[in-house]
């Protein structure tokens, strides 16, 4: 009788035990993520992967204010041009590599001067970084750099294993070695990547997951499908067509927020002779094309309501958006107006557009539009890669293109509207623009920078290099077992504190 | 028979060469930077100047073929431009999976193809007959997506019976690797079922009308015999050189398929390759297609000659 019962009790337990020690999560992604090396990739998705396996020196909240990570605390010197950090003790690498500020040096440099780094341009105002104590750095800035501290929490600010960079060079990515929450396990391409619990994590209690698996699924119906067979237990990026849906489902959980980047109309202003047409060169006419639009109704009808209406390069819920120049309302009449104006009756124009279905939907509407205005809109639906090219080659007149958005405003619209900004593929320059912008990145005031962006803003919204139109949301699908997940404007899946209910 | 193998895969050579150079040029006419398409959304133009320096894109067209062609003779495809890693090492990662797939939607069109084929051609004219023909051209013109899609939607979301995508390689885990498989296998199975079944059908047509088909007949042998062993046998080889076909077909990837079922074979690889301008790995995938396919062409006239002994005499 004792025996059966105490090996009951021995069952019983390793059942428990069995359950408590496998609890997996496995996300759903829309892509594979490329190289794992925090230096050399440039996908978004790969940032999702980064999120649990490499720390960065700071962190954002989701309402974009910066807090510790890697570092502790910070603080400016009084030209701004030096930043000093002080950082986590008792951090280590999953190698058990110690963090400390020998680590942050090597890394920068690594950024800086790996020739495949990817990381160079973010880091372009940092002239030296020193270790000044064994957790102390200072970065040395060439000119101040308000962005800086956005840079240190993506990529630029993720610490990778100095000893294990060093031994894999540029294989690094195919065993990533950081100090994040998680470790890497495996990767099998386009199939998924495996990462396990590293239990010396500094802050290793309020993450609950043992194992995390990313599985890039690219169909979202099939993505969608597999969250509610079960085979997911969440998914990111799903469809704003299956929002209805997902919210309707009591087996799942709907979660969204209006991201950081933007989608819009590229005006080719002067790059090549493409750009030499009335449409490029009449601002009259690329303010009659804007206020043609109806903003509203295509986010209604092209994306169930999930996107938010833009008119700038931050949505208008962000702190950086300049109130003064609100969302225009469509009006066809005084579009009309400026059309005439220009002396202009009619005028064809042509737009390229990535070949899916959602963008050529949405250009399609807007083709409807500005129709009514006056613009013959022809639309050249393109591959993106094709379409990215003849863009920077100035073989375009307008270009149905976005961008992913960064942290600081700054990444959002310095390089495309000044003159010589690395992906003005417009061509658009203006030297009061540039003064503007360039004096925003040159102090770390925020209201002084804000004054400065609605300076830039009064300008661009008369000159319209870039017609913006609506800013998409991140959106999330989960298992309602899954609890305690947040929603952040950079797309990115924080596993701290979220649990699964058994 | 071995000198004839000989003489055939000797033959091979000059077309995988126009196959390489082919795919080569095709490559260098596309539009689109592969450069631009690898150095992320800040295309920083020192970055790119790097990369193209690098992976040779500066050079002429023809120096980058013939680096290119040295290397795959030495069996160094390059490396992808978007992981880094060799191609060799994608291939070999991919060819198991996208075999396994083949060689499972084969069972599948045998089974269902061949049985159809045989009785729709016996029960010609009859309301069999009209049914098989019904459920081939459905299963040819049935896009093999939407039927995924479906497939996943009622046995994974509403039956639960079967994992809704992924992959499990067949050596680490058997029954949940079947498991992954057995839908996208289905759906590529059912269409080429489909051609199987017409092909069948109407080379039994062709033998069943035979002057020794009828002596069969009027010797008195069973129907069974007469079917089995006299027709589909000599019925049998249009169906073998069909067969080998479309296995090598298969085996260049079923690119729908695998992106709705999520299975990380040849397909799924040269799509996400040519849309990211990753040549060395679509021209390292096309090549290893190539041989592939020419080795299934090789097999199916081997088997052809062995099924037929009149060939011997050709040879």
């Amino acid at each position: 009788m004792t025996l059966k019962r105490l090996m009951a009790t021995l069952l019983a337990s390793a059942a428990l035990t069995g359950s408590a020690m496998a609890v997996d999560l496995r996300i759903g992604l829309q892509e594979d993520p490329d190289v794992l090396d925090p230096d050399q990739s440039r996908t978004f998705v790969g940032r999702i992967v980064y999120t649990s396996l490499c720390d960065k020196l700071v962190d954002i909240t989701p309402d974009l204010e910066y807090v510790p990570q890697l570092a502790t605390e910070w603080s400016w010197s009084e030209d701004g041009r030096q930043l000093t950090m002080q950082l986590r003790e008792g951090a280590t690498f999953h190698d058990g590599t110690p963090f400390n500020a020998e680590a942050v040096v090597a890394n920068i440099d690594r950024s800086q001067n790996l020739p495949e780094s990817r990381r160079q341009s973010e880091l372009a105002s940092v002239t030296g970084v020193e270790a000044t104590g064994e957790y102390e750095v200072v970065f040395t800035l060439e000119a101040p750099d308000a962005t800086l501290l956005a840079q240190l929490s993506d990529r630029a600010g993720m610490m990778i294993s100095p000893t294990a960079a060093e031994e894999a060079g540029l294989d690094f990515g195919n065993n990533p070695v950081c100090s994040g929450p998680y470790q890497f396990v495996e990767r099998v391409q386009q199939d998924r990547i495996v990462l396990e619990k590293f239990a010396d994590y500094w802050n290793a209690d309020n993450y609950h997951f043992d194992r995390v698996t990313y599985l890039p699924i690219p169909d979202t119906t099939v993505r969608l499908a597999n969250l509610q067979a079960g085979d997911l237990d969440m998914l990111e990026r799903l469809a704003p067509s299956d929002a209805p849906a997902v919210q309707q489902d009591e087996s799942l959980i709907y979660e969204d927020i209006v991201g950081l980047g933007y989608q819009g109309i590229t005006v080719n202003i002067d790059n090549g002779p493409n750009g030499d047409n009335p449409f490029g060169n009449e601002a009259k006419l690329r303010q009659a094309f804007s206020l043609a639009i109806d903003r509203n109704a295509i986010n209604e009808v092209v994306f169930q309501g999930t996107a938010s209406p833009g008119n700038q390069h931050v949505p208008p819920s962000s702190p950086w958006y300049v109130q003064d120049f609100p969302v225009p309302e469509r009006d066809v009449e005084a579009a009309r107006a400026l059309l005439e104006e220009a002396g202009v009756d009619r005028m064809a124009v042509e737009a390229q557009v990535p070949n899916n279905p959602v963008q050529q939907q949405m250009m399609q509407m807007v083709q409807a539009m500005v129709a009514e205005a006056g613009f013959d809109l022809s639309l050249k639906a393109t591959e993106f890669a094709s379409m990215l090219s003849a863009q920077t080659a100035g073989d375009y007149q307008l270009s149905q293109v976005g961008w992913s958005g960064r942290t600081d405003p700054d990444g959002n619209i310095h390089q495309f509207v000044t003159c010589e900004g690395g992906i003005n593929d417009s061509k658009y320059c203006n030297e009061e623009v540039d003064r503007l912008l360039n004096a925003a990145r040159e102090t770390n005031e925020m209201e002084e920078r804000k004054a400065l962006y609605a300076e830039a803003q009064a300008i661009l919204n008369e000159d319209l290099p870039i017609i913006y139109l609506y800013h998409p949301s991140w959106i999330w699908a989960l298992d309602n077992t899954i609890e305690g997940f947040v929603a952040y404007p950079d797309g990115m899946i924080r596993l701290e504190n979220v649990t699964m209910a058994e | 028979m071995l000198s004839y193998i000989g003489r055939r895969l000797l033959i091979a050579i000059p077309t995988l060469i126009i196959v390489s150079i082919f795919v080569f040029s095709l490559q260098k006419i596309l539009p689109g930077d592969p450069v631009l398409a690898m150095a992320g959304e800040d295309r920083n133009p020192e970055t790119l100047e790097y990369l193209r320096e690098k992976y040779r894109l500066n050079d002429p067209v023809i120096h980058q073929y013939f680096y290119w062609i040295g290397g795959a003779l030495q069996g160094d495809l390059g490396i992808s431009l978007r992981t880094n890693q060799p191609v060799t090492q994608l291939i070999a990662a991919k060819l198991p999976v996208t075999i396994q797939l083949a060689i499972m939607s084969m069972i599948f069109a045998f089974a269902i193809g061949i049985p159809m084929g045989i009785l729709s051609a016996v029960k010609k004219g009859t309301v069999l007959d009209y049914v098989a023909n019904i459920v081939a051209l459905s299963g040819l013109s049935i896009p093999n997506f939407w039927l995924g899609i479906m497939l996943i939607l009622l046995v994974s979301v509403n039956l639960g019976w079967l994992p809704a995508s992924g992959y499990e390689p067949f050596f680490r885990d058997p029954i949940r690797s079947l498991e992954t498989m057995i839908m996208p296998a289905f759906v590529l199975g059912t269409a080429l079922a489909a051609t199987l079944m017409r092909h069948t059908r109407s080379a039994m047509l062709g033998v069943l009308q035979a002057d020794y088909v009828r002596t069969a007949r009027a010797k008195g042998l069973s129907e069974k015999a007469v079917i089995l062993k006299h027709t589909f046998r000599n019925a049998v080889l249009p169906i073998v050189t069909l067969s080998a076909l479309l296995f090598g077909e298969l085996l260049a990837g079923a690119v729908l398929t695998e992106q709705i079922f999520t299975i990380p074979g040849f397909g799924k690889l040269i799509v996400d390759a040519v849309f990211n301008r990753d040549y060395a790995v679509v021209q390292g995938v096309v090549l290893c297609t190539a041989i592939g396919f020419i080795l299934m062409n090789l097999v199916a006239d081997v088997l052809y000659v062995l099924l037929n002994p009149r060939m011997r005499q050709a040879l």
